[in-house]
């Protein structure tokens, strides 16, 4: 047995367009997913999850590359031989059968024996916490209830990987919340690899193992959550995932894997983990998440000088907007640890911030 | 200013309250102009004398003699025989253009969906005499001249004609079912392990089913009382229902013709109401 569940080497799908010429919507993907592994695909919108997804469920043939499924290169494999199964953003529930009816569908095209599918069924069932709704139409049941049926469905044949098209995009947020976790419990019961699209940096972020970052049909970073988030290596991806300042800025020395930035020709800050490849003068983004920002009233060593030009209380948090320079302006959180009027600053205060250079990012320009 | 202002007003809902009478009785008249003809028809049906202009008393007689007349049974049953046979092959071919059309794209696709919704709007009498033209000048010299075959006009040209006019039929009303399908539901049940065969009798059959029944039940109305294309296509042998109706006609209304068309009458409605029914399910 293969050390991956799915492999994709090297895969592009083009469509033709209306115009004759063809569009790229996987743009010569690499991926290898463990077993067990909750792996998300995230991207904005158009970004060619679906498609990805599609081919490895079989709808769509790769125009160039590999797809392996528990090591088997599938080629033009027909969906119904492939050991995956995909719950569709729209549940594609059959309106003509009963809970049961669908679940137990895909069972009965496996040729099982019917006492065996009712054990199964119930306790597909049981698992997606629906039971006693076996004879319900699909239509009869709210958005919520159909997820879970179809998730049911598609559990219920316990297949090799799982594929999970934004399962959860049409429901509301409170119970999106209570999914993202049930989901994330199924998985961990059921042991079965979840491939899970989604273009919700949050969800992505909460659910997965492993998150493959994608934009215009490549993927743009892979790695852990904290990785992604942490240690993003492009503007996109910081963009993308999270709330987080941009400086440019030029680079003016590294030491020690220790760059000092010079921003607007005044500023300068400090940042670690740069590329070694990096010359001096050259063009750079500094980047640092709000969060990793402290705010001080006096002047510490090293510390960037700044005036509060805004602030908002969002509850757990105040987020500050700190203008350090003519052109650049940073945005700082700070938990509400003590009490309201203890929060401290105010608009127009004059701040000091400091951040640990290792927690700021460099991305090449 | 005020006083016109009042007036003006005065006058419109005076207009307006006319208008309203005006519509209310045109609708009455329409109704009466479509449906007296026909409540006649009935009631005369019913009738204790050979008379349909004096009712005298009530009366089953006329259709108890319906049962016994040789040659109108013999049409009923050419005519159900030949709305049978054309249903079933018109649906079926329907059915399949329909889905061939939806699933393959290809270039000048929608100018073939009109020309096969055309059929529809071709005046009958023009699809009876190229029919006609086609058996008598085609069809049967090549049957001759290959098979050394004699065929003369009948119940199978009948059939033949039939089954042309209902094909559109058919075709335009799963193809209207067709647009609101969700293929992702082929997607999924193939997903789940069924192959093209299983899929479409598990999933995309009993989804159409009722849009094909819909287009079955049009096709057996409009083949039961089709005149036209019928009579030009049956030759002298073996009338349908209407034809046979129409030669009694010619030769004096009695009340066993408003009996006899009671009958096709309440058949027709029935299966149209059941065709709609059928329709309007999801
Ligand atoms: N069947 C198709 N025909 C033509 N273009 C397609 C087709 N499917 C997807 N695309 C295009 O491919 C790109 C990626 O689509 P998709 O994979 O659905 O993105 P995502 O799921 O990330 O939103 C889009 O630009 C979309 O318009
Ligand atoms: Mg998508």
């Amino acid at each position: 047995m293969s050390d991956y569940a799915v492999e994709l080497i090297g895969v592009s799908k083009s469509f033709p367009t209306s115009k004759g010429e063809q569009i790229a919507a996987v743009d010569r993907i690499s991926l290898s997913i463990k077993h067990g592994e909750f792996f998300s695909l995230l991207g904005p919108s158009g970004c060619g999850k679906t498609t990805t997804l599609r081919m490895i469920a079989g709808f769509e043939l790769p125009t160039e590359g590999e797809i392996r499924i528990l090591g088997e290169s599938m080629g033009e494999t027909p969906p119904y031989q492939r050991r995956v199964n995909i719950v569709f953003q729209n549940y594609a529930l059959f309106p003509h059968m009963t809970v049961y009816g669908n679940v137990a569908f895909g069972l009965e095209m496996d040729k099982i024996p019917s006492p065996e599918i009712r054990e199964r069924v119930t306790e597909a069932l049981r698992l997606v916490r629906l039971p006693g709704m076996e004879d319900r139409r699909p239509k009869q049941l709210s958005g919520g209830q159909q997820q879970r049926v179809a998730l049911a469905r598609a559990l219920v044949k316990r297949p090799a990987v799982l594929l999970l098209d934004e399962p959860l995009g049409a429901l509301d947020l409170k119970l999106r919340k209570e999914m993202q976790l049930e989901l994330k419990h199924i998985q961990a019961e059921v042991g079965i690899t979840f491939i899970y699209v989604t273009h919700d940096q949050e969800e992505a972020l909460t659910m997965s193992d492993r998150i493959a970052v994608m934009s215009e049909g490549q993927v743009l970073q892979l790695g852990t959550a904290a990785e992604i988030y942490e240690s993003p290596l492009s503007r996109f991806v910081a963009d993308f995932i999270g709330e987080t300042n941009f400086l440019d800025g030029e680079l003016e020395t590294v030491r020690d894997g220790l760059a000092t930035v010079l921003v607007d020709g005044t500023l300068r800050l400090s940042a670690g983990s740069a590329a070694s490849d990096l010359r001096r003068g050259q063009p750079i983004i500094l980047t640092v998440r709000p969060e990793k920002i402290s705010l001080h009233s006096r002047q510490l060593d090293g510390a960037v000088a700044g005036q509060i030009e805004e602030l908002v209380y969002i509850g757990t948090d105040t987020r500050y907007q700190v203008r350090v320079s003519e052109g650049s302006r940073l945005v700082v959180r700070v938990q509400n640890s003590g009490s309201a009027d203890q929060a401290g600053f105010r608009q127009g205060d004059r701040v000091y911030l400091t951040w640990d250079p290792a927690v700021a990012r460099i991305l090449v320009r | 200013m005020i006083a016109g202002c009042a007036t003006r007003r005065g006058r419109g809902s005076l207009l307006l309250r006319l208008g309203k009478t005006a519509l209310g009785a045109n609708a009455w008249l329409i109704f009466a102009f479509l449906y007296i003809p026909i409540l006649v028809l009935i009631v005369f049906s019913f009738n204790d004398s050979r008379s349909v202009a004096h009712w005298t008393g009530f009366s089953m007689d006329w259709y108890l003699r319906l049962f016994s007349n040789e040659p109108l049974l013999r049409a009923a049953r050419n005519s159900l025989v030949i709305a049978g046979v054309s249903t079933l092959a018109a649906t079926a071919m329907g059915t399949l253009t329909a889905l061939g059309m939806d699933r393959y794209p290809f270039r000048l696709r929608s100018s073939f969906d009109a020309i096969l919704y055309l059929p529809i709007v071709i005046p009958e009498i023009v699809m009876g005499i190229s029919l006609l033209l086609f058996f008598n000048l085609a069809f049967f010299p090549l049957l001759q001249a290959l098979l050394h075959f004699r065929m003369t006009l009948g119940v199978p040209t009948i059939t033949v004609g039939h089954i042309a006019f209902n094909i559109p039929f058919v075709y335009v009303i799963v193809r209207a079912r067709l647009v609101g399908f969700d293929r992702t539901l082929e997607q999924a049940a193939q997903d789940l392990g069924a192959n093209e065969w299983r899929t479409f009798w598990r999933i995309t059959f009993p989804l159409l089913l009722p849009g094909i029944l819909g287009g079955a039940l049009m096709a057996f109305t409009l083949s039961l009382d089709d005149f036209l294309v019928t009579a030009f296509t049956a030759g002298t042998a073996s009338p349908t229902m209407p034809l046979y109706i129409y030669s009694l006609v010619r030769r004096g209304v009695t009340p066993e013709i408003n009996a006899l068309s009671t009958v096709l009458l309440a058949a027709s409605m029935g299966l149209v109401v059941i065709s709609l029914v059928l329709q309007r399910r999801r």
